[in-house]
């Protein structure tokens, strides 16, 4: 290719990519316009939202956005690793749940110094969110059961668990939640303005730099990347295709696990129903944009945690109804899938990226028990 | 000289207005509104999101803002901390959280904003001595609205067995589900002639206020269950409308089959013809009390258990629980529904707080005994009251029903 021909594509890039957003702008202008509200001042409210004021940066209100991001961008490191081998972790969702469950076993059950306790709390997170997706992944592996209809099992088993464990055995005699877990067993924020755990903060940012890391500079990663293309031929050139499923999986799983310590170690202070609260289908979402392209994770998290995040504010602000942020996410990401369509079939092959994830999974798992 | 005096009648005529406050304009009073649910939901939220409704023509200026969907399921980006900071950068002075899901939250907020009021639904903080001084409850005494059903139900059934869809297992599912109970086996007998050992009624708790796809016991299958099992009366004890519906196509279908839903005054409008009534919550009059309490500066904490309005138990600028008849009862039922509620209306307790909770005489309807819990244990001797605060914490089922008392 051409240095001459590879700006252009750029630049076509580029300009789709601008122009999926204006359309999007657009639509979600029009929307507003249609429930009768000023889409100027729906902006203003989500800007504020997120923290953005004409005064300067409400630390407060941004810090929202960063404890959502924070769960979100664990899922999301987490399914890089499994959407690069090729697997749809739908079980995410689950995994988070179960974690939660592990960290609030702990949280009520150990009593050890803070500096102690809360590294346990998340140790016991993560590999009980590893052990419940190794379930999944054992599941795919021995029992030829696809990951999607294992994962939703599994996410139905967790949350079923969960209930079950709070309406009964760590009830609080109402039934809709554990008792408030103890002080020190909690992650705590910075300060009074910046609510956000520090420990929290760094432990993704150190997870997903190693899991970068992991997949673009190592041959584990070069594996994963094969047998997303293609389990058979993978196998075919001596890669550990159920070892690398399985490992996958937990890895996933451990990340997973980690976001739902952190939903009950500091978002909720205890366990409740649903506590994973659809972020790992969001992540799904997110890292299906993403593609394989790991770097654009955090802002396209970022992105979507500020438009929850400010929506709360656009909410009781303007007392819109509560699924427009919602529709607003819907058509941003429709738009940029077209977009992704566009440019694939401007550019004269398959838009998609990113692996197929399982494609003609019975002749590879033939091939893998072969 | 005569335009003089005419304008000197006229800015003392304003003047005299303006000093009685016909010239003054209301300021503007904004309040709360928490939700667990969609306002919409013909159910327990959609009851005090029309309650905010109510208080915002009752008092001059109220303005209500609210926030819909409050769980982790619906709103994961969010939690009750911020919410309220939200609501207090809009002006709010009190903030309703209406579900017990939100009572540790509120405790919380309202310790760290001792200046604004809070009222949590249904819980009991403030009973407990836990809730600082800005913290308060309200509870409607459904208990009473529950009897009511339990005898709707009783005055209706041919094959006497009775199905209750539970939600989830706490003081108060247990405690209502018990008051339906004790509602239909009094007027199986007295209206009926039957012996109330022959009825039966089972409970299924589905795990949930509303029905999960795959997490929850699924509410249709179950009333599915109910009704070819021989039960032919559904009490719901759930946020949503699943028993009336699947009675109504159940009857369509041509069974001799009825439903009682909960919560909300307009939800047997989903299968009319099946509808034997509902019991519902209004809280309407007692949110309109607290705003205008805190308005006036005269806010004291409380904790209420507010009576149904038994001259007029629909009568919605009094009530805090009401009952509506339904289509499917007939002239006959309706008149000894009547007098099961002029019958209840002679021990009413009145308003339950904090300080006369424990007094002797207060006396929650048919909670007297000789009652014993499912495990056997006595609750009340033959003519002893149970006390309400005994209802208020009921540990089981009562004996005489089919259902789990916990979840262990």
């Amino acid at each position: 290719m051409t240095r001459s021909s590879l700006l252009g594509q750029r630049a076509l890039a580029l300009g789709i990519g601008m122009a999926s957003i204006a359309v999007s702008l657009l639509l979600t202008a029009l929307i507003i316009l249609a429930v009768g509200a000023s889409p100027l001042e729906v902006f203003n409210k989500v800007t504020e939202g997120i923290g953005l004021t004409p005064t300067g940066l409400d630390m407060v209100r941004f810090s929202g956005v960063v404890n959502f991001w924070i769960p979100l961008m664990f899922v999301c490191t987490g399914l890089l690793v499994t959407f690069t081998a090729g697997l749809w972790n739908i079980g995410v969702e689950g995994q988070m749940m179960f974690g939660a469950v592990c960290a609030t076993w702990v949280a009520q059950e150990v009593f050890l110094p803070t500096v102690v306790q809360v590294p346990l709390e998340m140790l016991a997170a993560a590999l009980g969110g590893a052990f419940w997706a190794a379930l999944t992944g054992l599941l795919k592996t021995r029992g030829g059961v696809h990951e999607i209809f294992g994962g939703v099992a599994m996410n139905n088993l967790a949350n079923i668990f969960s209930i079950y464990l709070i309406s009964g055995p760590w009830g609080n005699q109402g039934g809709q939640a554990t008792p408030p877990f103890r002080q020190e067993t909690l992650l705590l924020p910075m300060s009074s303005e910046f609510r956000v755990s520090a420990v929290a903060l760094i432990l993704m940012a150190v997870v997903f730099g190693g899991i970068f890391l992991a997949l673009s500079g190592t041959r584990w990663g070069l594996e994963l990347k094969a047998q997303g293309h293609s389990q058979r031929s993978a196998l075919l050139l001596g890669v550990p295709v159920e070892r690398n499923v399985l490992l996958a999986m937990a890895l996933c799983g451990f990340m997973a696990g980690l976001a739902g310590s952190v939903r009950v170690l500091f978002t909720y202070g205890n366990l409740r129903p649903l506590v994973s609260g659809g972020i790992g289908f969001l992540g799904l979402l997110v890292v299906l944009l993403t593609g394989t392209r790991a770097l654009w994770a955090p802002p396209i998290a970022f992105f979507f945690a500020a438009i929850l995040g400010g929506s709360t504010r656009l909410k009781i602000a303007l007392q819109l109804d509560q699924s427009l942020a919602g529709v607003v996410q819907g058509i941003l990401v429709l738009m940029v899938i077209l977009a992704n369509g566009v440019r694939g079939r401007l550019r004269g092959r398959h838009p998609a990226q990113a692996p197929e994830p399982s494609a003609s999974l019975e002749a590879e798992e033939a091939a893998i028990h072969g | 000289m005569a335009r003089r005096t005419a304008v000197v009648l006229i800015v003392a005529a304003a003047m005299l207005l303006a000093a009685t406050g016909g010239f003054a304009q209301d300021e503007e009073f904004v309040f709360g509104m928490v939700l667990v649910g969609p306002r919409n939901d013909h159910g327990w939220s959609e009851a005090h999101y029309t309650a905010g409704q109510y208080v915002e023509q009752q008092v001059p200026g109220a303005r209500m803002v609210f926030f819909e969907s409050l769980n982790p399921a619906d709103a994961p980006e969010t939690t009750l901390e911020q919410v309220v900071e939200e609501m207090l950068a809009e002006g709010a002075k009190v903030i309703f959280t209406t579900s017990d899901e939100f009572e540790e939250d509120t405790l919380f907020v309202a310790q760290k904003y001792p200046d604004t009021i809070f009222i949590n639904v249904s819980g009991d903080d403030a009973l407990t001595g836990e809730a600082p001084a800005n913290l308060s409850n309200i509870m409607g005494n459904m208990e009473l609205g529950k009897q009511i059903a339990g005898c709707a139900a009783a005055l209706a059934t041919e094959t006497g067995k009775l199905g209750y869809l539970g939600p989830l297992i706490n003081f108060e599912t247990r405690r209502l589900a018990a008051s339906v109970y004790l509602g239909a086996r009094y007027c199986y007998e007295h209206y009926r002639g039957g012996n109330p050992d022959d009825l039966s009624m089972t409970v299924t708790w589905i795990g949930f206020w509303f029905n999960i796809p795959g997490v929850t016991l699924d509410p249709t299958e179950e009333t599915q269950r109910f009704f070819d099992g021989g039960a032919d009366v559904v009490i719901s004890g759930i946020d949503t409308t699943e028993a009336l519906v699947v009675a109504g196509q159940r009857a369509a279908e041509g069974a001799k089959v009825w439903a009682i839903p909960y919560d909300y005054e307009g939800a047997c409008a989903g299968a009319p013809a099946v509808c034997l009534g509902v019991p519902y919550f209004n809280w309407g009059p007692a949110y309109v009390q607290v705003v205008e309490a805190v308005k006036n500066g005269t806010y004291e904490q409380f904790w209420h258990w507010n009576p149904p309005y038994f001259e007029d138990i629909s009568d919605n600028d009094k009530t805090a629980v009401g009952w509506v008849n339904g289509d499917a009862l007939t002239e006959e039922q309706a008149a000894q529904l009547d007098e099961f509620i002029a019958m209840l209306a002679e021990t009413d307790p009145g308003v339950l707080t904090a300080d006369n909770i424990d007094d002797e005489g207060k006396q929650i309807g048919l909670w007297v005994g000789p009652l014993a819990l499912q495990d056997g244990t006595v609750l009340a001797e033959e003519g002893e009251i149970v006390p309400p605060r005994s209802v208020w914490y009921l540990e089981q089922l009562l004996q005489g029903m089919t259902g789990d008392s916990s979840a262990q």
